[in-house]
């Protein structure tokens, strides 16, 4: 089972009460971009088995997006924070150093 | 002006604790900053008390007013008195970014009672949330996923739980809450 707080109302709770809003992070390419760096937005997607930062939605609760870092693969969670987070946070990524030494998830490490 | 109805007047089940709606509920959508003094006022002004801290759900005479997310409150109070509650709050914010709507008939409101075990029990056989006495306490409110649809809850007291859901759902929600109290169904983990 997945269990996730949700920083903005402070409940712990079953993945049932949240939205996948897949991956974290995304860098936005529109109108005037090359087709490449459209492509790779639409496209190219993370998808590990292991460390993986991704959007969530509290849909049956207080309706927030936010953040969440976890391991695909053991569904332990390093850390849940704010939707407005351009990238993965320090304290997160050294959470996450202390369980899973080596760890990469692109240009993060 | 026609007659309003609530969703399901007269609803009620008696088995391992009692359902019953409860009847036409005032109930106004308020967004904005919780934090401002004028949301003080406004929450004052239109429902009699303080704005609640978070998850929390304060009562005053007829009216409650919960917390719902970080900028919204769900203001309830006597049907009749949603116009002059709105016109307080919209007297109260006046020029500050807000929104205040009246959404009591898009809501129905149902009310289970019984054994204080037995009222936890219902819960959390439909939600997944922790019921124990130490996670859930009167003065909270939850909202989360009631079966396959989303619903807030709030215990009045330990013998009593209110829920609240959309009222498009509301015969779904009150056969859930119905289907939990069902003879033989007891599990008895709340005492
Ligand atoms: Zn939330």
């Amino acid at each position: 089972m997945l269990i996730l707080e949700c920083p903005c109302c402070g409940v712990k709770g079953e993945e049932t009460e949240f939205a996948p809003g897949g991956e974290a992070h995304l860098k936005r390419f529109g109108p005037g971009s090359s087709e490449d760096d459209f492509h790779a937005y639409l496209f190219e997607k993370e998808n590990p088995r292991g460390v993986h930062f991704e959007r969530w939605r509290h849909a049956n609760g207080c309706g927030k997006w936010f953040h969440a870092a976890r391991d695909t693969l053991t569904l332990e969670v390093f850390g849940t924070y704010p939707a407005q987070t351009a990238e993965p946070p320090k304290d997160i990524r050294d959470k996450i150093a202390a369980r899973r030494p080596g760890w990469r998830w692109r240009e993060f490490s | 002006m026609s007659e309003a109805q609530s969703a399901m007047p007269g609803a009620a089940f008696e088995g391992a604790h009692t359902v019953r709606e409860t009847g036409l509920c005032g109930m106004i959508t308020l967004r904005g900053d919780l934090g401002a003094s004028a949301m003080a006022e406004a929450v004052r002004d239109a429902a009699g008390t303080a704005v609640p801290g978070r998850r929390e759900i304060v009562h005053e005479g007829a009216s409650s007013v919960a917390w719902m997310s970080p900028d919204e409150l769900l203001v309830m109070t006597e049907y009749a008195r949603v116009p002059e509650a709105l016109a307080a709050i919209g007297a109260a914010l006046k020029g500050a970014h807000h929104l205040a709507v009246d959404v009591s008939d898009a809501r129905a409101m149902f009310e289970v009672t019984g054994k204080p075990g037995a009222v936890r029990e219902a819960i959390a056989k439909l939600c997944p949330v922790d019921m124990g006495h130490d996670a859930f306490a009167p003065g909270q409110i939850r909202r989360t996923r009631m079966g396959q649809v989303a619903a807030a809850f709030w215990m009045v007291d330990e013998g009593t739980i209110r829920v609240v859901c959309f009222r498009s759902v509301a015969e779904y929600v009150f056969g859930l809450l119905r289907d939990a109290g069902l003879p033989g169904g007891e599990v008895g983990l709340f005492g």
